[in-house]
């Protein structure tokens, strides 16, 4: 046997645990919500402030739940994919509001009382969905982030996948590619919902 | 030169006065130096190389404040942890749990340098063994000697 064999054999094996390493998405945190309940909530709609949306009320149905914001930028990579989705009516959406004020970092929010808050939240929300295209069967209002931290975001845009039963089936972070829907978030409400 | 001194003074109190404005998130010392020694076991997950202690990322800040709250209303430390992790796994501990998939980050390193000193050995003892102990016969003997003078000759 050559001498060098072992060496060359070692020097492969690193070389593709290193190309596997750089290959991964660091971003990509698997969510140990994945097959759990979906937590649960009592939130104010944007278009209908003084109506609270629960999760509860989405039981017996396969369901999105997109995370977005107004100042995310990605989020509007994905929109036109959201807005394709809602008119093809393939599954309901709910949009989770993520820190419509506080989010944004041009804002100081501790000078606004919280009433004011969730007057311009829903100006600004409901605004850009006016702007931009709503593909939301309705969207809800956290404004503080509290739910967010529930659901374990911690970049918007994020997208669950959440069955009859209310089981998170599935979680993209990120913005969603045409691929990655008709890739991987289809298939999956296709078979959910059978 | 007096009035130099006077200037100094106020001007340090003055900003001994911003200092102390500062101050009011740091209300609970008890609870912040529990925060902190918490947040430092946590990773930042905007920021993935920070810890939560150290991180200026929004959500950094709504964590450090969630954790405040929960010390607050009594939980223990382990609680805590379980709080973060059941929200954002086991990534978010700077030292995971051993299980199945981590395995290899925990041993990986000890396999790897026992690993490397078995060949180290191996290597070693066979390159022990390639040397020849054995004595010169007389012929080898006369022509070492004759490298040896031819030498000293040179010299």
């Amino acid at each position: 046997m050559n001498k060098f064999l072992w060496p060359l054999i070692g020097f492969v094996a690193l070389i593709i645990m290193l190309g596997i390493g750089l290959n991964l998405n660091p971003r990509d945190v698997p969510s140990p919500l994945v097959g759990k309940p979906a937590p649960q909530f009592s939130l104010p709609q944007v278009h209908a402030p003084e109506q609270n949306f629960s999760p509860k009320d989405m039981l017996g149905q396969v369901w999105l739940l997109n995370v977005w914001s107004s100042w995310c930028v990605s989020c509007r990579q994905e929109h036109p994919v959201l807005v394709e989705l809602a008119k093809r009516k393939i599954v309901p959406l709910i949009g989770l509001n993520y820190k419509e004020l506080r989010g944004d970092g041009g804002i100081d929010t501790d000078k606004i009382n919280p009433a004011t808050e969730k007057e311009q939240s829903v100006e600004r929300a409901a605004g850009w969905l006016k702007q931009h295209g709503n593909p939301y069967t309705l969207s809800v209002l956290d404004m503080d982030g509290r739910v967010g931290i529930d659901y374990g975001v911690y970049g918007v845009p994020e997208t669950y996948v959440i069955d009859k039963a209310g089981i998170i089936r599935m979680k993209h972070t990120g913005p969603i590619s045409p691929d990655v829907f008709s890739g991987k978030i289809l298939p999956l409400v296709t078979e959910l919902s059978k | 030169m007096r009035r130099w001194l006077l200037a100094v003074a106020l001007v340090c109190c003055a900003f001994a006065a911003q200092a102390k404005e500062a101050a009011p998130i740091a209300a609970d010392e008890v609870v912040e130096k529990r925060m902190v020694a918490i947040s430092d076991e946590l990773r930042c997950l905007v920021c993935q190389n920070e810890s939560l202690s150290g991180s200026h990322a929004e959500l950094a800040n709504d964590l450090r404040r969630e954790i405040r709250t929960l010390i607050k209303d009594g939980k223990t430390d382990a609680e805590i942890m379980d709080f973060m992790v059941s929200r954002y796994g086991d990534f978010v501990r700077y030292r995971p749990p051993l299980n199945g998939t981590t395995l290899f980050l925990w041993f990986g390193p000890v396999a790897l340098l026992v690993l490397g000193l078995v060949v180290l050995i191996r290597y070693l003892r066979r390159r022990n063994d390639a040397i020849n102990d054995a004595p010169l016969n007389a012929e080898e003997q006369k022509q070492a000697d004759a490298l040896l003078q031819s030498k000293d000759a040179a010299q």
